[in-house]
């Protein structure tokens, strides 16, 4: 990353930038791991203040994100209130498949009808606060793969950099993790469409 | 179709989405999913939720940094690449 480099080379006009960046990157995540915004203010900080205290032990500036990140999750870890959000378990495949129905005479699955939910261009406060309650839900061994892959948008290599696991497990828990956060946001949509016809009638 | 086939697929879809199986996989599933309504309407909605929690990023600002600890983190960076104790 351009900013790690110019720092690397002693550019106090890139400090400012990379602050402002991983501060706000890394209090998301952690917001979304710990559940306060207090705690995730704090972490932000003392995740910077560790990054920058060791900063001449960087030795690729492309691999910054994950180096920051680690140093978070370390964090993030050692501090975390356990039992905030929902309970460590595994996830299974099983338990994340719909449902098949007879549908005249062909079948169905039972899912929501998706096709009116908008792009994520135009995100709702409604579903914004939605997608941060399906998150929070997950057991934080599946949270911290989705945040990751999904919100921060690091590839797997870097997910599996910075959670300490193999790129198999990484990808593993992802796809769990995704098919958890569809299958509460299916039941959301189900309920809104059943109001919606009830309403009707 | 069976339900077996759309099953072995379920387990795969995040890999497909993210193209990170080999294209030969990728063109079995794509020609299953082409002749399969129920799972095009999976493949939709997961690929969707993605996209939603994608949208999540950059969310919720923060106020700003505290001058005291801007200070105290240019002091700590300024000591690390320079050496000084």
């Amino acid at each position: 990353m351009d900013l790690a480099r110019r720092l690397m080379a002693g550019d106090v006009s890139a400090f400012d930038s990379f602050v402002d960046v991983f501060r706000a990157r890394v209090a998301h995540y952690t917001y979304l791991m710990c559940g306060q915004r207090e705690d995730a203010e704090e972490v932000a900080q003392e995740t910077l203040l560790k990054v920058f205290q060791s900063f001449d032990q960087l030795r690729d500036p492309a691999n910054v994100r994950a180096w920051v990140f680690r140093i978070a999750k370390n964090i993030c870890h050692m501090r975390r209130r356990r039992s905030v959000f929902a309970p460590e378990r595994e996830l299974s495949l099983d338990e994340l498949r719909p449902s098949w129905s007879q549908d005249g005479d062909s079948r169905k699955l039972d899912i929501a009808d998706w096709s009116e939910l908008p792009d994520r261009a135009a995100i709702s406060s409604e579903w914004s606060r939605m997608l941060h309650s399906a998150i929070r839900e997950l057991p934080d061994a599946y949270r911290s793969v989705v945040l990751l892959r999904d919100i921060e948008e690091m590839s797997t290599r870097e997910t599996a950099e910075v959670l300490e696991l193999s790129e198999d497990v990484v990808k593993t828990r992802l796809h769990r993790a995704r098919l958890a956060i569809r299958q509460i946001l299916d039941r959301h949509l189900q309920a809104g469409a059943k109001r919606a016809t009830e309403g009707v009638v | 179709m069976t339900r077996q086939e759309c099953s072995e697929i379920f387990a795969m879809l995040s890999e497909y989405l993210d193209r990170e199986i080999p294209p030969d996989l990728c063109d079995e599933i794509e020609r299953h999913i082409e002749d399969c309504p129920p799972c095009v309407a999976f493949v939709e909605s997961l690929r969707k939720s993605i996209a939603l929690c994608k949208a999540l990023k950059g969310e919720a600002p923060l106020p700003p940094l505290p001058e005291a600890v801007r200070t105290q983190l240019l002091d700590a960076w300024r000591k690390s690449t320079t050496g000084a104790q």
